[in-house]
């Protein structure tokens, strides 16, 4: 196939400035000259590509809306963005896995960590040498984390870690687990505290979760600590809001989830245009045909409103305007958009939609991965309808 | 080490081209420019003679419209220190922009003059010899990989059926070709950076050509691929029809 040109039916482009132009083009022939070649095979083989993250490293996505101070490429949030779409475009599992070194791993030790835990940790995240995880989620609480049962309990000189975190992105791999704890009575929402946890201290383990039909090119893993011991320092200092930390985590990375979820709908689209214009049934393109016509331009307005929103919601969050709300509705509308924009592509490739040299099944497979994580869709249903009525309906 | 190299601004190689209702030109609505591909490997050349001898400068220079400027941060981006665009407005010959080219770098103290073996898209590949002989210098032409003695280049050309390794003395002017010089990524940071290195444009001080593009047409188009039977039973078919048809065997 020739090389992804972009889906820009609104011109886009004309928005952009030059620097989040080449950025795209940078991220984008990086991810056809390295990532395209090897997703496929990855993939059926249930392997992340951990060769490439050297590269990754040396490109500079990692963290790349963190200052340069700490080693990262202080891009502004819709370059960010641009390169979330782009890594998508490729793989979910490959974006998932930078998002969650960028937005859940970087952006807690930036945003509440000590100096030391900065110096420490984000030069090495941002270049690839160290890889970070972030466990949240646990065994029994999924969409309501405030009643998370892993406790942290104060001791002479540091903190005693016990309990189970579930569905890991990373986890394997990581050589730091940013790891969500209670250190108060269970239930307490403001007693949640962050650690950053050397996943080779004593009593950590990790295990591949087995099983999976999607995000299959993705370190998903089962945590557990037991008796973890770390000293005073592993606390992440400025985060002491309760669980509205992890929350400001996750806002940053659904952001990034909104433009990553474009990607993979521009991915799937590109394949299914150029399949219908040369797949011939019935001595025509199936192109030629009225419903593959209107599977396209369904296709092509869902990308495009998409599209649209992340633009807005990047300028805004550039000006520092942006709310969790917004960033709901994005990425809720997003992943919706992007999983039917899969399925009407794999649908559109016929039998051959099935098979892994092509790339919409793959996408649809992961893009339930994606609708389901970072909050639900019907979680971020319930998020804006509190904010419309004023009711809590979880 | 003084490296200049110089770069041309293209169409993408994967743009569909239309030609313009003038016929005389492409249809530039909606098209996307790039460094030439051929010139990225001079760039790269050059940003590796830099890191080998750590130390020494490699700035790039164009002639062209002042949209050319994106096309040097491109390159300033990859990690060339600075930049030069001689703005012309109308349309050069190899010769013409050759000349503007030459008046530049006569006084550069460049110790090597790079360039892509070719523009893609004209495909002429005069600029590089043409430069080297108004500035009186060696040229070596379809160069895939070279390296330094104590005044010389030592360059190596992919010829037919062998490979000749060449001396030239320096300053020298090298055209060069696909080969070791696969071209970096850009890097984000570097990008960032691209944006405070110096970029200068200033009038090309030669703006003629002695050639006009009388009239442009689309190729005619490939026909249609064709299918055999599946397996082994397609051999004979297959071979009778390139000896007979395609003329390959
Ligand atoms: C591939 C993958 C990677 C992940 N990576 C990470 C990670 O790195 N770190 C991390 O911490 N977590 C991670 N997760 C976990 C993810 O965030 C959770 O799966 C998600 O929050 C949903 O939780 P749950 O699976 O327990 O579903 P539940 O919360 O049990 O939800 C089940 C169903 O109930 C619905 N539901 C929930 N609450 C309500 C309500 N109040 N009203 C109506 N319907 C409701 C949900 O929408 C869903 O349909 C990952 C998950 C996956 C699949």
């Amino acid at each position: 196939m020739a090389r992804f040109q972009g889906i820009d039916f609104y011109d886009l482009d004309a928005l952009f400035s030059e620097e989040e132009r080449m950025i795209r083009d940078t991220v984008r022939s990086w991810v056809e000259d390295r990532l395209m070649p090897i997703i496929g095979q990855a993939y059926h083989k249930h392997r992340f590509p951990t060769e490439l993250i050297p590269e990754l490293g040396e490109l500079g996505v990692l963290g790349a809306n963190l200052p340069e101070q700490y080693g990262c490429a202080e891009l502004n949030n819709v370059a960010y963005g641009i390169i979330m779409q782009e890594l998508e475009r490729g793989d979910s599992g490959v974006r998932s896995f930078t998002s969650v070194q960028s937005a859940l791993v970087m952006y807690p030790i930036y945003a509440f960590g000590s100096e030391e835990q900065r110096t420490g940790w984000l030069p090495k995240l941002a270049s690839g040498e160290a890889i970070g995880c972030f466990g949240l989620t646990e065994p029994d609480f999924g969409s309501n984390p405030a009643g998370m049962i892993t406790t942290a309990k104060q001791t002479s000189d540091g903190w005693l870690l016990n309990g189970a975190k579930m569905w890991i992105t990373n986890g394997s791999m990581a050589d730091v687990a940013i790891t969500w704890a209670q250190t108060s009575e269970i239930g307490d929402v403001k007693g949640i505290r962050g650690f950053v946890v050397p996943t080779d201290t004593p009593g950590f383990s990790a295990k591949d979760q087995e099983g999976k039909l999607s995000l299959l090119a993705s370190d998903t893993s089962e945590l557990v600590l037991q008796d973890v011991e770390l000293p005073d320092t592993a606390m992440l200092p400025g985060g002491s809001e309760g669980l509205k930390n992890p929350l400001m985590c996750l806002t940053q990375a659904r952001y990034g989830i909104a433009w990553g979820a474009v990607g993979a709908a521009m991915a799937c689209f590109d394949e299914a245009l150029s399949y219908s214009k040369e797949r011939l049934i019935f001595d025509t393109p199936i192109g030629g045909k009225q419903i593959q016509q209107v599977r396209l331009a369904d296709m092509l307005t869902g990308i495009t409103q998409g599209q649209l929103l992340c633009y807005r919601l990047g300028r805004m969050k550039d000006e520092g305007t942006m709310t969790p709300q917004q960033v709901s509705l994005a990425k809720r509308a997003n992943c919706d958009m992007a999983t039917n924009v899969a399925r009407e592509a794999r649908r559109l490739l016929g039998a051959n939609g099935i098979l892994v040299e092509y790339h919409s099944m793959r996408h649809m497979a992961n893009l339930e991965s994606v609708y389901t994580y970072e909050g639900t869709h019907d979680v971020h249903s319930l998020i804006l309808g509190q904010a419309l009525t004023g009711i809590s309906a979880f | 080490m003084k490296v200049v190299v110089c770069i041309k601004r293209v169409p993408d190689t994967e743009t569909h081209i239309r030609i313009s209702e003038t016929g005389t030109d492409i249809d530039t609505r909606g098209v996307k420019y790039i460094i030439s591909p051929y010139d990225e490997f001079a760039i790269e050349a050059g940003l590796r003679v830099k890191e080998n001898m750590e130390g020494g400068e490699v700035s790039l220079l164009t002639v062209g419209a002042s949209e050319a400027q994106e096309t040097l941060r491109n390159g300033l981006a990859m990690g060339a220190d600075k930049a030069t665009l001689l703005r012309a407005d109308s349309y050069m010959d190899g010769l013409g922009t050759a000349k503007a080219l030459a008046v530049e770098l006569k006084n550069s103290n460049a110790q090597l003059i790079l360039f892509g073996v070719k523009a893609a898209g004209s495909d002429q590949q005069q600029v590089g010899p043409m430069v080297a002989t108004l500035l009186d210098l060696p040229c070596v032409t379809g160069v895939s990989s070279f390296k330094f003695g104590d005044t010389v280049v030592i360059c190596r050309r992919e010829i037919e059926g062998r490979v000749e390794v060449v001396e030239a003395d320096l300053p020298a002017v090298l055209t060069i070709t696909k080969g070791e010089y696969e071209p970096r990524y850009a890097s984000l940071k570097g990008i960032m950076a691209a944006k405070r290195k110096p970029l200068e444009e200033r009038e090309a001080s030669f703006n003629q050509s002695g050639i006009r593009i009388e009239k442009l047409s689309q190729p005619p188009t490939r026909g249609a691929g064709r299918i055999l039977e599946d397996g082994p039973d397609a051999v004979p078919e297959l071979v009778r029809l390139l000896r007979e048809e395609a003329n390959a065997l």
